[in-house]
């Protein structure tokens, strides 16, 4: 089973660009299948990234984010080579990480 | 809009009429000409499209408009294929129950193939897609058949295309009546008007490429196949030829055909061999 959560991260100078791409139903319960019945709700609650042990981004998520969300966003202090930790933990308690190098 | 039909079937339709209604059922003098059709629907988009690179018509709307192609090149980085693409590569090498791969029904292992389909199958004289093919191939292993339109079917084909990025389809018409008559079908139902709003095919892909239908912006029928399996952020999954015709027909307010149905089989045909020479790109992502 490969990891759900894909990452990319470069260094440019003393800002890195990260993109995050992650594989999740993100059902929100709101929404009936074919037979007219609720698909329980099933969404990432918390994302986290952490680089050199400190969080640099922290996202609450809930139902409204679509299915497989992509995340980008870019923060100041990292440098090329250092590990950039990835994870989540979604409603049912399912969780996955992954640590990416920057590059 | 029905104005605006109107004038553009008028304006712009002189030379498509003549080349795309030779057909009439009732002339059996013409004789169906596939090497001359490719060539005009070719020099239709050609001429009407002359800052579009020839192989750029595979990329579908993003080779018609410049903010949606910056778009794309950034979602390309990060292609939302990718896990379809990894879970179709793993399913490819994944042994069947009895042994077998996928590998042991197509020529070549199944790998840089998927510009030659779908081919006119002379025992069978009908078309056979690639979409058929790998479930005939599930069958003759004993497994059971997977859906036509997403899922594992979506992933299998991006996989079957990854290996042939960049190949020019090579789609070939046996002289042999039933193939002609299979890729005049595919015509005819392309250029036919059906469903509520009475639109063809055409009438969205040859006609109006490259305008708004309201956000989105329409692909050409040339290369339209050349991408598939894609992505489809409406879908906010993949989908198949299959599906792309299958929409098509809904969105239009049509019936659609069942999937792998002879008339999706025959356009498919007709579309692919008009793109014949443009490189597969698929898998593909479309807004």
């Amino acid at each position: 089973m490969t990891s759900s959560i894909r990452v990319r991260a470069t260094a440019n100078g003393d800002i890195t660009e990260v993109q995050a791409l992650i594989q999740h139903p993100m059902d929100s319960g709101f929404v009936k299948n074919a037979k007219g019945e609720l698909i329980p709700p099933h969404f990432i609650q918390e994302l986290k990234f952490a680089c050199n042990g400190k969080d640099v981004f922290v996202a609450d998520w809930g139902p409204a984010v679509s299915k497989d969300p992509y995340v980008k966003f870019s923060f100041k202090g990292a440098k090329k080579g250092d590990d950039l930790k990835i994870s989540w933990t979604d409603n049912k308690g399912a969780s996955d990480e992954t640590t990416a190098k920057i590059a | 809009m029905k104005t605006r039909t109107a004038l553009l079937l008028g304006s712009l339709s002189a030379a498509l009429v003549a080349f795309a209604l030779t057909s009439p059922r009732v002339v059996a003098a013409d004789k169906v000409d596939p090497a001359a059709d490719a060539k005009a629907f070719q020099n239709f988009f050609f001429q009407k499209f002359p800052n579009v690179k020839h192989e750029d018509f595979v990329n579908g709307p993003y080779s018609m408009n410049e903010d949606m192609r910056r778009q794309w090149q950034e979602k390309e980085e990060f292609p939302p294929y990718e896990f379809s693409l990894d879970a179709g590569k793993e399913m490819f090498s994944t042994p069947f129950k009895n042994g077998k791969t996928y590998a042991d029904c197509f020529p070549n292992g199944g790998i840089g193939i998927r510009q030659n389909y779908p081919y006119f199958d002379e025992k069978e004289g009908k078309v056979v897609t690639l979409e058929l093919a790998l479930n005939r191939c599930r069958e003759a292993n004993g497994e059971a058949p997977y859906s036509y339109v997403k899922d594992e079917m979506a992933s299998l084909t991006a996989y079957m295309a990854f290996t042939s990025r960049g190949k020019p389809f090579d789609i070939r018409i046996p002289d042999d009546p039933r193939a002609l008559a299979a890729f005049e079908n595919g015509k005819r139902y392309f250029y036919t008007r059906r469903g509520q709003m009475n639109f063809s095919c055409a009438s969205c892909h040859v006609q109006s490429p490259g305008e708004r239908i309201r956000a989105e912006i329409l692909a050409p029928a040339l290369g339209i196949l050349n991408a598939m399996p894609i992505y489809r952020s409406e879908w906010s999954g993949m989908g198949t030829i299959s599906r792309r015709f299958i929409t098509c027909n809904s969105q239009t307010r049509a019936v659609p055909l069942e999937p792998q149905a002879d008339e999706y089989r025959d356009v498919e045909y007709f579309l692919s061999y008009v793109a014949n020479g443009l490189p597969i790109s698929g898998p593909g992502a479309r807004p």
